[in-house]
């Protein structure tokens, strides 16, 4: 069984909301982010999505790119990211990762050698920003096939679509609270009620919300509708501002409280 | 050749909507209401009076005789892109987009720019057609481009710096779609080129397409023949696709698309994306990319801003892997002589990104008999670029900046 499953069938028994952190690897280098996740698992992390650092990302806010940037200036690959995850599990991570991923760095590593590659890493799910429905037949196949759940993205502007997009998902619902890139904000779309109910309706499956989320309060708001709760950009910022720590041998472990005391406020 | 591109916006394997889902229904709405539109005759009729009475069109096809002359072969006529108002054949597809924003309800545009030209076209238009226009231009491109971003805020536009990534076309780009993602509900994106997501590289070929309609039949008319080449040059490459389009089916015609080869291919500052680039999705779209092993866009370098992009339209990839196109480069140097010669033979100083066109003839035309006839696409003129021609050509010996 995926352990996307498994958690999400597990917290449901408990009653609970899932926390799934996002960080870009290599951000601000590989072995970093291996301790990184593990505090983050520390503090009560559910799942984590694993960023992989990307030249152009169209789905994402000035945090992330330039989470990005760093990270490519240390040349950082999809087999790096990759590796990562299974570097973690071999150090005692037991909860699930999810690839988040621009599609052409997986084009240009070839899709059968990709989901080789993900299969026995230990990824158990992979959300592509930029693959709409439209174009991920061959994606999807392979990810079916290799036993990694595909997971969407669905929109408020989703419409009639959402039905389609639930109908193909596997893991669960990624649902985007509000128009326009990744960051930190203060307003969700004006239906984000509206759009997450529509989107409940409309799978068996676990609903997740993500996009411009950043506290604890905003984390308690959803999770009376939904079944997890994403935040990226506000954990991004916090890797950002501790890397003078990060990068310090006597203050490293000071710069890796800080980001694992974040996550767990998050957490409540 | 069949009708391309297919229902899901594919040339054979390249083009399709490769964007965040949040676009996805913005994309369908513009191409439901593109494919409407186009059959209406009243909106043909607006694009057309605008193109005649607003742009000059047509514009003319010349027969270049001294530069032909010079050159000692065959006999090369200049498409003059250049005399369209605002300087260049951006405005073909800024006139169609902006009467098609105004049909949709829009009141709101945006635009990316590279050179300039494009942002200079789409606040020409939304000027003419009561829009507010914002446009996404990089800082890099801002401070070798001055006079062009004065001439938008001129026209009433705001120019948006883009401080992202490269900071030049390519960022550009990604900024006005992240723009657009937030504000889908009342901004039309007028895209600039034959690139991004469908329907994007149809609508502007098809806006574009006169230039290549009105050539071929100016030709028809001059020399009672089609031409032996088509000449362009090609960054995203809309002024290529449209004066190529409705020449392809005649076979005959050899089309050469002229992509900018920078310092050279053999160095890392090229923008020679056919040449050495590889398959890939980048914006929106399937096509060629020039892109390191692990699917990394590299920034691109070109002598003229225009032609600085790491992507190609899709149907130039298909164009290209067709074998119907031939895409070859020429570098900075090449680009700049070709400039020099055609202003001092024919007294018309072209566009840095017509230049490279005119130096692909200069190599091509003196291979050909006198009796064979090359169209080249002038796409622009070299107003914007004297500044900077100035400065590579070494006649301001105190930068400006």
């Amino acid at each position: 069984m995926n352990l996307i499953d498994t958690a999400f069938a597990r917290l449901k028994e408990e009653g609970r909301t899932a926390l799934i952190p996002f960080l870009t690897m290599g951000d601000p280098d590989l072995k970093t982010s291996v301790e990184i996740i593990k505090r983050l698992e520390q503090a009560g992390a559910d799942m984590i999505e694993l960023g992989v650092p990307y030249s152009d990302p169209l789905a994402d806010g000035p945090v992330i790119q330039r989470a990005s940037e760093r990270a490519l200036t240390n040349s950082i690959t999809i087999g790096d990211c990759i590796q990562v995850a299974e570097q973690a599990r071999g150090e005692g991570v037991k909860i699930p990762f999810i690839l988040f991923t621009y599609y052409n760095p997986v084009y240009q590593y070839g899709l059968d050698a990709f989901f080789e590659l993900v299969r026995s890493k230990g990824i158990s799910g992979l959300i592509i920003p930029d693959l709409p429905i439209e174009e991920d037949e061959d994606v999807r196949q392979l990810a079916e096939a290799s036993g990694v759940h595909l997971i969407p993205l669905v929109a408020p502007t989703s419409k009639d679509r959402v039905v389609r997009i639930s109908g193909k998902a596997r893991g669960f619902v990624y649902c985007v609270s509000s128009l326009g890139v990744t960051g930190v904000r203060a307003d969700f779309h004006t239906g984000i009620d509206e759009f997450l109910a529509t989107v409940r309706g409309a799978t068996d499956l676990p609903i997740a919300v993500g996009f411009g989320i950043s506290s604890r309060e905003q984390v308690e708001r959803f999770s009376k509708q939904c079944d997890g709760v994403v935040v990226g950009s506000a954990i991004v910022r916090t890797i950002e501002e501790a890397i003078p720590l990060l990068k310090d041998a006597g203050k490293r472990e000071e710069g890796l409280k800080l980001i694992g005391d974040f996550v767990a406020k998050l957490r409540g | 050749m069949t009708q391309i591109p297919d229902q899901n916006g594919r040339f054979g394997k390249f083009g399709g909507r490769y964007v965040p889902e949040t676009l996805m229904n913005a994309l369908l709405e513009l191409e439901e209401a593109y494919l409407h539109y186009s059959k209406d005759p009243a909106f043909q009729d607006e694009v057309r009076y605008l193109l005649h009475k607003y742009s000059g069109r047509p514009t003319s096809l010349y027969y270049a005789e001294r530069l032909s002359k010079h050159l000692g072969g065959a006999k090369v006529y200049l498409k003059r892109e250049d005399l369209n108002h605002t300087g260049a054949h951006k405005i073909n597809n800024t006139i169609g987009q902006g009467v098609l924003a105004k049909r949709m309800g829009k009141t709101k545009i945006i635009a990316e720019t590279g050179a300039g030209q494009h942002g200079v076209a789409s606040a020409t238009i939304a000027a003419l057609l009561g829009l507010e226009c914002k446009v996404f231009m990089g800082e890099e491109v801002m401070k070798r481009q001055q006079l062009n971003v004065f001439r938008m805020q001129l026209l009433g536009s705001e120019v948006v710096p883009v401080v992202s990534g490269t900071r030049t076309l390519k960022d550009a780009c990604n900024e006005t779609l992240r723009y657009w993602v937030s504000h889908v509900d009342d901004t039309y994106y007028i895209l600039g080129s034959v690139t991004g997501p469908h329907p994007y590289p149809m609508m502007v070929r098809d806006f574009q397409r006169i230039i290549g309609d009105e050539a071929r039949k100016q030709i028809l008319e001059e020399e009672g023949k089609l031409p032996d080449y088509v000449v362009a040059a090609v960054g995203g490459g809309s002024n290529a696709m449209g004066i190529f389009h409705p020449f392809v089916a005649d076979e005959g015609v050899k089309l050469l698309g002229v992509e900018a080869a920078g310092r050279g291919v053999d160095t890392t500052l090229h923008a020679a994306t056919m040449t050495k680039g590889r398959h890939g999705v980048f914006q929106g779209s399937m096509s060629y990319v020039l892109q390191d092993d692990h699917g990394q866009v590299q920034p691109a370098h070109s002598i003229s801003a225009g032609l600085d992009y790491p992507g190609i339209g899709p149907e130039h990839a298909y164009l290209k892997d067709s074998g119907r196109a031939e895409y070859v480069p020429i570098t900075d140097a090449e680009a700049l002589e070709a400039l020099q010669l055609l202003s001092r033979t024919e007294g018309i100083i072209p566009a840095l990104e017509s230049a490279h066109a005119i130096a692909q003839t200069m190599k091509l035309a003196p291979t050909l008999g006198k009796d064979q006839v090359v169209v080249v696409s002038l796409s622009g003129r070299g107003d914007k670029d004297v500044e900077a021609i100035m400065n590579y050509l070494g006649g301001d010996k105190h930068e400006s900046h």
